[in-house]
């Protein structure tokens, strides 16, 4: 669905976009994760056909973001949520949305439906009438994704949908995220929540300028971290540290009470590491499995390419 | 182009103006000073014969007809600075440029909303004006002066093209604005020929007859083409979004 290689922007002699290849498949939900300034807003304005490209390509679908003939029907496609909302405060719920819908040409019998459609599933009917202006930062951003979908688009563009949104409102947007992406519509997600990218994303990429990475959460939270057995003790002095070492090859880091053991295989090498430790007269009150999450790779990953 | 796009964004951005008290009063202040307060004004004078005789009344009567030109200069300014800043302070550029409305229809939308209501006040406050003119001044003149071939061209001409012009150089001067006082204050700067004119009129200097009238008008035309060429350049969406905001 989004096909793009090695994509590059420039702003003078800073480039902001280096190189991206990669492609995103219909009905998936594609991560962008990166830090500010890795280039993402960039990335999402290209393929939007809102700022040009300096090098490379991309394409949505059949249609190829730097001809001229192609941005018109490319914006047909896509719909966006921009990470300021840019909703008109002086125009009513109802008629920001039928304004969006007015420009995409929807036909005002569907657009009419859509409308109260998307305003209740995102609790927003009995506001309708209320100006966008008096609605919360929650309200404001459910309105927004609601503007993005009015014209039914095949692509949503979304960055940093949940930025600045208090835990319950962050859920409402997450929850109605997972909705669309049941009725199959392609997602690309730009965030800097790592536990939302986790949960919600089939794919991630991770961009500093570059692209540094990309796979499933799963994919990359084995390849890049090894798992740790964490194993908390009655005591830990220097003699005992000394003694086990002797007996396991792993890397251990001692915090207080506690053993971080770094492993392979946890379930081949932790009874061996249990038996080291009973034997050098450890006493174990606690053991734990540590599976690395998505942060642990992030943070791995844009740390090697500073 | 699609006149169609352009006037979706247009009437989106008249119901804005219509919830803006202050873009209301704007817009109904000045054309009512113009409307009546300047037949007042001759009214007013003309009450006491010997303050002006049927020549100076008609010079007065000539010069106070380019105040709709001055009008129609002023008026669009306050509508495109506010339009323009206005999608900035929002920063609804960014999901409007998203949809597929290329950005020649969005500038004549903009300029549609800026044009339209200061022009259609204008002519409203033109046929108060020539209609209490003529009352107020039939006593003295024995005829009634309005309308006329200077008025018409006023009307026709120089409304229309002075609109116009304050709309180009509002876009050229709010692309670089974040308030919409400051721009709406350094656009402004575009009335000081009209209001020399204004003023040249009076002192003498210039008569403001048929042959003036169309002058001005061309070269308010000629200042036009510069300013679409200029504008149109400023407006585009890659300029609009990496440097307006």
């Amino acid at each position: 669905m989004i096909t793009i290689e090695n994509l590059t922007k420039k702003f003078g002699e800073v480039t902001a976009v280096d190189g991206l290849t990669f492609n995103v498949d219909e009905g998936e939900v594609f991560g962008f994760l990166g830090p500010n300034g890795a280039g993402k807003t960039t990335t999402i304005r290209m393929l939007c056909c809102l700022i040009s490209k300096s090098g490379g390509d991309a394409a949505i679908g059949d249609y190829h973001i730097g001809r001229a003939a192609d941005s018109l029907q490319i914006r047909k496609m896509i719909g966006l949520v921009p990470d300021n909302v840019g909703l008109y405060d002086d125009l009513t719920a109802f008629e920001n949305l039928d304004f969006y819908g007015k420009l995409y040409e929807f036909p005002e019998g569907p657009r009419r439906e859509n409308i109260e459609r998307f305003l209740k599933m995102l609790d927003l009917w009995d506001r309708k009438d209320a100006r966008a202006g008096s609605f919360s930062k929650g309200m404001k951003q459910k309105l927004a994704l609601a503007r993005a979908l009015v014209h039914e688009p095949k692509i949503l563009f979304m960055d940093e949908p949940t930025a600045n949104l208090d835990p319950e409102s962050a859920k409402t947007v997450r929850d109605f995220i997972l909705e669309i992406k049941k009725q199959g519509r392609t997602i690309f997600l730009n965030t800097h929540n790592l536990d939302e990218a986790q949960r919600i994303c089939d794919r991630i990429g991770i961009i500093k300028t570059k692209l540094l990475t990309i796979g499933t959460p799963a994919q990359l939270r084995e390849s890049l971290t090894k798992p740790k057995t964490e194993i908390r003790l009655a005591q830990v002095n220097e003699p005992f540290i000394e003694a086990l070492k002797k007996l396991v090859p792993n890397k251990i880091e001692v915090s207080e009470n506690k053993l971080i053991i770094d492993v392979r295989d946890p379930d081949s090498e932790n009874p061996n590491i249990i038996a080291a430790i009973t034997k050098a007269g450890g006493q174990i009150r606690e053991v734990t499995q540590n599976v690395p999450t998505l942060e642990d790779v992030y943070l791995q990953i844009v740390k090697e390419a500073k | 182009m699609r006149i169609s796009k352009a006037w979706i964004v247009a009437a989106k951005d008249m119901t804005i103006f219509l919830r803006k008290k202050y873009l209301i009063y704007s817009l109904v202040a000045l054309p009512l000073i113009i409307g009546v307060g300047l037949p007042l004004v001759l009214h007013l004078v003309g009450a006491k014969k010997q303050a002006l005789n049927g020549t100076a009344l008609l010079s007065v009567m000539n010069a106070f007809s380019f105040f709709f030109g001055i009008g129609a200069a002023v008026l669009p300014i306050i509508l495109a600075s506010y339009s323009l800043v206005g999608e900035k302070i929002e920063k609804s550029l960014e999901p409007l440029l998203a949809t597929p409305i290329t950005d020649s229809e969005l500038l004549l939308g903009k300029a549609f909303a800026a044009f339209i209501p200061p022009v259609c006040a204008i002519y409203i406050s033109s046929i108060f004006f020539m209609g209490l003119s003529d009352l107020w001044t039939h006593n003295i003149l024995g005829y009634s002066y309005f309308p006329n071939w200077n008025m018409g061209l006023i009307l026709l001409a120089v409304v229309p093209l002075s609109a116009l012009l304050s709309i180009g150089w509002s876009i050229i001067v709010s692309s670089r604005a974040t308030d919409i006082r400051a721009a709406q204050l350094q656009s402004m700067l575009i009335v000081i020929p009209f209001f020399m004119i204004y003023v040249l009129t009076e002192i003498g200097t210039i008569t403001l007859d048929t042959r003036t009238i169309g002058i001005i008008a061309g070269v308010i035309l000629a200042a036009d083409i510069i300013l679409f060429f200029l504008s149109t350049k400023t407006f585009q969406r890659e300029e609009i979004l990496t440097k307006w905001t």
